[in-house]
C-alpha cells in the first residue's frame, strides 16, 4: 500500500517537473463593455502591438482555437490526402502551433469573454458582430494580411457582419439545407421545407426526420418556410416559426447538430436539416473503393443534398484575433498564410466547404468547383440569406427556441 | 458472519433466481463495453459494421499526436488530482468523525456537500471566471487539476466517513497501547484500518476525474485538452473506431491499475 | 482522538476541571487542524467562485451573456416562477425519481446477491467488475447504446425477433436505459456496503420467528438496509436531476430538462444571470432538503 502511494507521488512529481504548457503570464483584458471589470492590460495595448506587426513577422507561438477537425492536420489530413496545414505553417514560419478545439460559437465566446488567451479564433459570422460590439476583437493590420484584399472574392469583401473585413477574415462558407435519402421525398420539382415542417408532408418519414439543434438555424428555416426573412425582428413572425417547431416535435426523431450526417447515412434518418459540407464529406466517406482506387459503391446514388425552394441560410466562418491574444504578429501571419491561394484550396479539398478565396479556385478539385451543392449556381445564390446579428433581439430568438422545445 | 448463505437456509430456487438475475445485470453492464472493444478491432470505418480483424485503429491512435497528448493530459490530471483530493478528503473525514466539537464543524459539514449537488455547468462557469479574473493560474493543465480536486474532495470524504463510522474502536484502542506516539498510532493502526475507505474514495475520484467533460472543457487552456473533451469533439466529425481503440486502452489500463493496487493490499495485509 | 485519550481525559476530568477545559480546547484545535487544508482549498476554489456566480444572478443580462455589474435586479429569480421553467422542473424531477426507483429495483437484488451468495474472496472482484465499464469514456458508452438501440441495433433486432419491441432510440425507454446504465453503480455500492455490514444473526432469528423467508426479509433485512437505500438514492437522484447529455443523445434532444436549460443560458441563450439563478435555486433546494433530512435524525452511514 505504501508502495502504491509512493508510486503515485513519484508520478506526480515527474509530471509536475515536465512542466505545464500554459504561460506564466496572467491573462489580459476581458470584455470592454463592463466598466467595473478589472482589466490587466488595456485593449489599446494589444491593438498597438497589432498595428506594429510587419508582414510575415512572428512574436511567439500560435494558440489556435478552432472547430474540431476544421483544419487539415495529422492523421486526418493523411486520410484525405491533403497537406497538413498546421505542420506547413510551423515549418514555413518556425513557430509552434497549439490547437485547442471548441464545439460551438457560444463555448468560444464564453472562454474569450472570461479572458482566456488565444491568438486566432474561428467565429461564425453572427458571432463576429457580437464580439466586435463587446470589444473582443483586434482590428486587423492590413499590412500584415495582404492576402485579405488580394485574394478574397468580391462577395465577401464587404460583408454585412463586418464592414470591410476590419476585424475578421473569411475562412470557409457554406449553406444550410436538407440532406436526404433518395426516394424518401419527391424532389422532382425541388425540395421544400414542408417535408420537415408540414405535418401532412412529413408523415411518410415521421420518426426519421431531424432538425438542427440551433436557435438561429432552426428558427431560420422555419421563418424561410413561412416566407419571412431569417433576420426578422418582428416578434409575431418569430413566434409563428417557434410554433411550427413546437408542432414538428410530433413527427421528428431528434434535434441534432453534431452527428446527424452519420445517422442519415446509417439509416436512422431519412431527412436531416444540416450543413452542406457535413453531408458531402460523409457521403464521400461511406463511398467504397477497391484496392485500385475504383469506385465500388457510390453513396451519391443513394443520398442527396438540396437547398429548399423557399430559400435558406448561407453562413461564413471567419478567422479573427481576440483582444486576449498574446502573439498578435504570429496571428496576423497565420491568417495571411490561410488566405494564401494554395492553402485555401487545400482547406476546401479537405472539408468540402466552399472557399471565399477567389485565388484558391486554381487549387480546388474540379469536381468540387462544379458541385452545385458546394458552389451554388446564381439562381440558388439569390435565395440564400446570410445571418445578421440582431442585437438585443437575439435574446427573443433564444427564448423562443427554448420555449419551442418545451 | 461469513457463511455462504447468510441469514437464510440454502434455498436452491431463490439462489438460482438471484444468480440468474445477477448475471443478467452483468450482461447489461458489459453489453456496450463488449461492443466497443470488439469494434476497435474491426477494419471497417463504420462503427457497427464488422470488416474483418485489424489493428489499424490502434496504429492510427498511436500516430495521432493530438489524441496522445489528450490522453497524457487526462492521466496526469487524474493522478495528481486524485492524490491531493484523497489526502485532503481523508483529513476532512477524520476531522468530522473523530472530533465532535470544534469551531465551524457544522458549516464545514454542509460545505462538503455543496460540490456534490452543484450542477456541472455552474461549477464550470464559476471556475472559468475565477481563474481568468484572478489570474491565480493560467488556463491549462493546472487549472483543470485544481478544478478536479475541488469536486473530488467531497466524494472522497463521504466514502472515508462511511468507513470510519463502522470501525470498531476497540481495535484501535488495543493497538494504541502499543504506540506512545500519536503519529505512529495513526500510521500503524488507524490508516491501515481505514485504508479500504481511502482506496475506495481514491478510486471514485480517479473515475470522476477521467470522465469529466463539462468542467474540463470550460477551464482548459491551449494544448491542455483532455481525452473526454477531445473525444466529444471527435464524435462530432468523424465517428471512426479510433475512439473505440482509445476506450479499450483506457479500460485495460484502469483494470491493471486497480488489480495492481489490490495485489499490493493483499500482500501488505499478509505481512501484518 | 483515540479512546485511550478519551479515557485519560475522562479520568483527569473527574479530578481537575481546568484540565478538562484544556482537553476540550485541544480537541477543538485538533479537529479544526484536520479540516483546515480542505476548508482552505474549498474556500478558494469553490465558495468564493460560487459567491461570484450568486452575485451574477442579480445582475443584468448583456449581449454577450456575461452579466453587467450594474442594474441590479431580481428578474432572473422571478423568472424561475415561469410556467415554462416549472414544466421543465417537473419533467426533470419525474425523470430523476423514476431513474432512482428503477436503479433501486435493479440494484437491490443484485447487491443482495453479491453480499449474501458470493464467496468472500470473489466479492471484491465482483464489485470491481461492476466499476470497470465506467473507466471507459462516458460518451463512447452512450454512443454504443445509441448503436445498440438504433434501427439495425442488436437490441432492436432481438426485439423484432421476439415481437416485443421495435426501435427504441429517440424514445423515453431509451433514455431510461441509458440513465439506469449510467447510475447503477452509485446505487449498487452503498446498498452492498449496507448489506455487507448487517448483523445477519438478526435475520436468522427473524426466520425462526416468522417461519418465512419473505417475511423475515420484509421485517428485518429491508429496514436494516435502509441506510444503504437512502445513500444510494441520494447518490442517484441528485445527479439525475441535472442530467441532460444522456437524454439528448438517446432521446433526440426533443425536450428541455433542467440541465439543458442551465447550459443553454450560459451558451446559446446568453443569459448568465438566469443560468446563475437557476443553479442557485437548485442548490438551495437540495441543500435544504439534505439538511432537513439530517436534522430529523436520518443517517446515511
Amino acid at each position: 500500500m505504501k508502495r502504491l502511494f509512493v508510486l503515485l507521488a513519484v508520478l506526480a512529481l515527474v509530471a509536475a517537473a515536465c512542466g505545464s504548457d500554459a504561460d506564466d503570464t496572467t491573462t489580459t483584458a476581458a470584455a470592454g463593455g463592463d466598466t467595473t471589470q478589472p482589466t490587466e492590460a488595456p485593449v489599446e495595448g494589444i491593438q498597438a502591438a497589432a498595428n506594429a506587426c510587419a508582414e510575415g513577422a512572428t512574436d511567439g507561438p500560435l494558440n489556435l482555437y478552432n472547430w474540431t477537425d476544421y483544419i487539415p492536420t495529422g492523421a486526418l489530413a493523411e486520410d484525405f490526402e491533403v497537406d497538413d496545414l498546421v505542420a506547413k505553417f510551423e515549418e514555413e514560419h518556425g513557430e509552434n502551433v497549439t490547437l485547442t478545439f471548441f464545439n460551438s460559437n457560444e463555448d468560444m465566446l464564453a472562454q474569450i469573454d472570461a479572458g482566456a488567451s488565444y491568438d486566432v479564433v474561428v467565429p461564425s459570422d453572427y458571432m463576429v458582430v457580437t464580439m466586435i460590439d463587446a470589444d473582443l476583437l483586434v482590428e486587423l493590420n492590413r499590412d500584415a494580411v495582404p492576402n485579405l484584399d488580394a485574394n478574397i472574392a468580391p462577395l465577401f469583401q464587404d460583408p454585412a457582419y463586418d464592414a470591410g473585413n476590419r476585424f475578421s477574415a473569411p475562412y470557409q462558407w457554406g449553406t444550410t439545407g436538407i440532406g436526404y435519402l433518395y426516394g424518401s421525398i419527391d424532389d422532382s420539382e425541388g425540395v421544400s421545407w414542408a417535408v420537415l415542417f408540414d405535418p401532412e408532408m412529413a408523415t411518410p418519414n415521421a420518426g426519421y426526420i431531424s432538425l438542427l439543434n440551433d436557435t438561429r438555424e432552426t428558427l431560420g428555416s422555419a421563418l424561410k418556410y413561412l416566407g419571412y426573412s431569417l433576420n426578422t425582428t418582428n416578434p409575431d413572425e418569430v413566434d409563428e416559426a417557434a410554433q411550427l417547431i413546437a408542432d414538428a416535435r410530433e413527427h421528428i426523431a431528434a434535434f441534432n447538430s453534431s452527428s446527424y450526417w452519420t445517422l442519415l447515412s446509417s439509416g436512422e434518418f431519412n431527412l436531416s436539416q444540416g450543413w452542406n459540407g457535413d453531408f458531402l464529406a460523409e457521403y464521400d466517406r461511406i463511398s467504397e473503393y477497391d484496392d485500385d482506387g475504383n469506385l465500388t459503391y457510390d453513396a451519391y446514388e443513394d443520398f442527396g443534398y438540396a437547398i429548399p425552394v423557399e430559400g435558406s441560410a448561407a453562413w461564413v466562418d471567419t478567422m479573427a484575433i481576440p483582444t486576449t491574444a498574446e502573439h498578435p504578429c504570429t496571428a496576423h501571419t497565420f491568417i495571411n498564410f490561410m488566405l494564401d491561394a494554395e492553402n485555401g484550396g487545400t482547406l476546401t479539398n479537405f472539408n468540402y466547404y466552399a472557399s471565399p478565396n477567389e485565388a484558391a479556385e486554381e487549387y480546388i478539385y474540379e469536381e468540387i468547383l462544379e458541385w452545385d451543392a458546394i458552389y451554388p449556381p446564381p439562381e440558388t445564390m439569390a435565395i440564400l440569406e446570410f445571418f445578421e446579428d440582431l442585437g438585443d433581439f437575439n435574446n427573443y430568438y433564444a427564448d423562443a427556441f427554448t420555449a419551442a422545445k418545451g | 458472519m461469513t457463511t455462504l448463505h447468510r441469514g437464510a437456509a440454502a434455498r436452491p430456487a431463490v439462489d438460482r433466481s438471484l444468480a440468474t438475475f445477477g448475471w443478467l445485470v452483468f450482461a447489461f453492464l458489459y453489453l456496450p463495453i463488449v461492443l466497443v472493444v470488439a469494434f476497435s478491432f474491426s477494419r471497417s470505418e463504420s462503427v457497427g459494421r464488422w470488416g474483418g480483424f485489424s489493428l489499424r485503429w490502434y496504429e492510427q491512435m498511436l500516430g495521432n499526436d493530438q489524441l496522445l497528448n489528450a490522453l497524457w493530459n487526462s492521466v496526469v490530471v487524474a493522478l495528481i488530482s486524485t492524490l491531493v483530493a484523497t489526502v485532503l478528503g481523508t483529513a476532512a473525514a477524520l476531522s468530522l468523525d473523530r472530533y465532535r466539537r470544534w469551531v465551524g464543524r457544522g458549516a464545514f459539514d454542509g460545505l462538503l456537500y455543496l460540490p456534490i449537488i452543484i450542477p456541472d455547468v455552474t461549477m464550470a462557469v464559476m471556475l472559468l471566471l475565477w481563474f481568468t479574473q484572478t489570474g491565480v493560474v493560467a488556463l491549462g493543465r493546472g487549472s483543470i487539476t485544481l478544478a478536479h480536486i475541488a469536486f473530488n474532495i467531497s466524494f472522497v470524504a463521504i466514502v472515508v466517513r462511511a468507513r470510519l463510522a463502522h470501525m470498531d474502536p476497540a481495535m484501535e484502542d488495543a493497538a494504541a497501547d502499543l504506540y506512545a506516539n500519536r503519529w505512529q498510532r495513526f500510521r500503524r493502526v488507524t490508516l491501515p484500518l481505514i485504508m479500504p475507505g481511502v482506496l475506495g474514495g481514491a478510486l471514485l475520484a480517479l473515475t470522476l476525474s477521467l470522465d469529466d467533460v463539462v468542467i474540463t472543457s470550460f477551464v482548459q487552456g491551449p494544448g491542455s485538452t483532455t481525452l473526454p473533451v477531445y473525444v466529444f469533439g471527435l464524435i462530432r466529425r468523424t465517428v471512426t473506431p479510433v475512439i473505440n481503440a482509445v476506450s479499450t486502452v483506457m479500460i485495460v489500463v484502469s483494470m491493471v491499475l486497480v488489480l495492481t493496487s489490490l495485489v499490493f493490499q493483499r500482500r501488505s495485509e499478509k505481512s501484518k | 482522538m483515540t479512546l485511550l485519550d478519551e479515557r485519560e481525559k475522562a479520568q483527569t476530568e473527574a479530578v481537575n476541571p481546568r484540565l478538562e477545559r484544556k482537553a476540550r480546547r485541544r480537541e477543538s484545535w485538533r479537529g479544526f487542524f484536520h479540516a483546515a487544508p480542505a476548508f482552505v482549498y474549498l474556500t478558494f476554489f469553490f465558495t468564493l467562485p460560487l459567491l461570484v456566480v450568486f452575485v451574477f444572478s442579480f445582475a443584468s443580462r448583456s449581449n454577450t451573456g456575461k452579466p453587467q455589474l450594474e442594474g441590479w435586479n431580481l428578474d432572473s429569480w422571478t423568472r424561475i416562477a415561469d410556467p415554462l421553467v416549472r414544466t421543465i422542473a417537473v419533467r426533470s424531477l419525474t425523470m430523476a425519481i423514476a431513474n432512482t426507483v428503477l436503479c433501486l429495483l435493479i440494484a437491490y437484488p443484485f447487491a443482495y446477491w453479491i453480499a449474501t451468495r458470493a464467496r468472500q474472496s470473489t466479492r471484491t472482484l465482483l464489485l470491481i467488475a461492476v466499476l470497470v465499464p465506467f473507466w471507459s469514456n462516458f460518451l463512447v458508452r452512450t454512443y454504443a447504446w445509441r448503436m445498440l438501440l438504433d434501427s439495425d441495433g442488436y437490441i432492436t433486432q432481438l426485439g423484432e425477433l421476439t415481437g416485443l419491441w421495435g426501435r427504441m432510440l429517440f424514445t423515453a425507454p431509451a433514455v431510461f436505459i441509458g440513465l439506469v446504465y449510467g447510475y447503477l453503480p452509485f446505487m449498487v455500492l452503498p446498498l452492498y456496503a449496507a448489506l455487507e455490514r448487517m448483523d445477519w444473526s438478526l435475520v436468522e432469528a427473524g426466520r425462526d420467528l416468522y417461519a418465512s423467508g419473505a417475511k423475515a426479509f420484509q421485517k428485518i433485512t429491508l429496514p436494516l438496509s435502509k441506510p444503504g437505500i437512502i445513500a444510494g438514492s441520494i447518490l442517484v437522484f441528485i445527479p439525475s436531476l441535472g442530467a441532460y447529455v444522456t437524454p439528448d443523445i438517446l432521446g433526440g434532444a426533443k425536450t428541455n430538462l433542467l440541465g439543458n436549460l442551465i447550459v443553454t443560458q450560459f451558451q446559446a441563450a446568453r443569459n448568465w444571470p438566469f443560468g446563475s439563478a437557476l443553479s442557485g435555486a437548485i442548490m438551495i433546494i437540495m441543500l435544504v432538503a439534505t439538511l432537513v433530512y439530517f436534522r430529523t435524525g436520518g443517517r446515511t452511514v
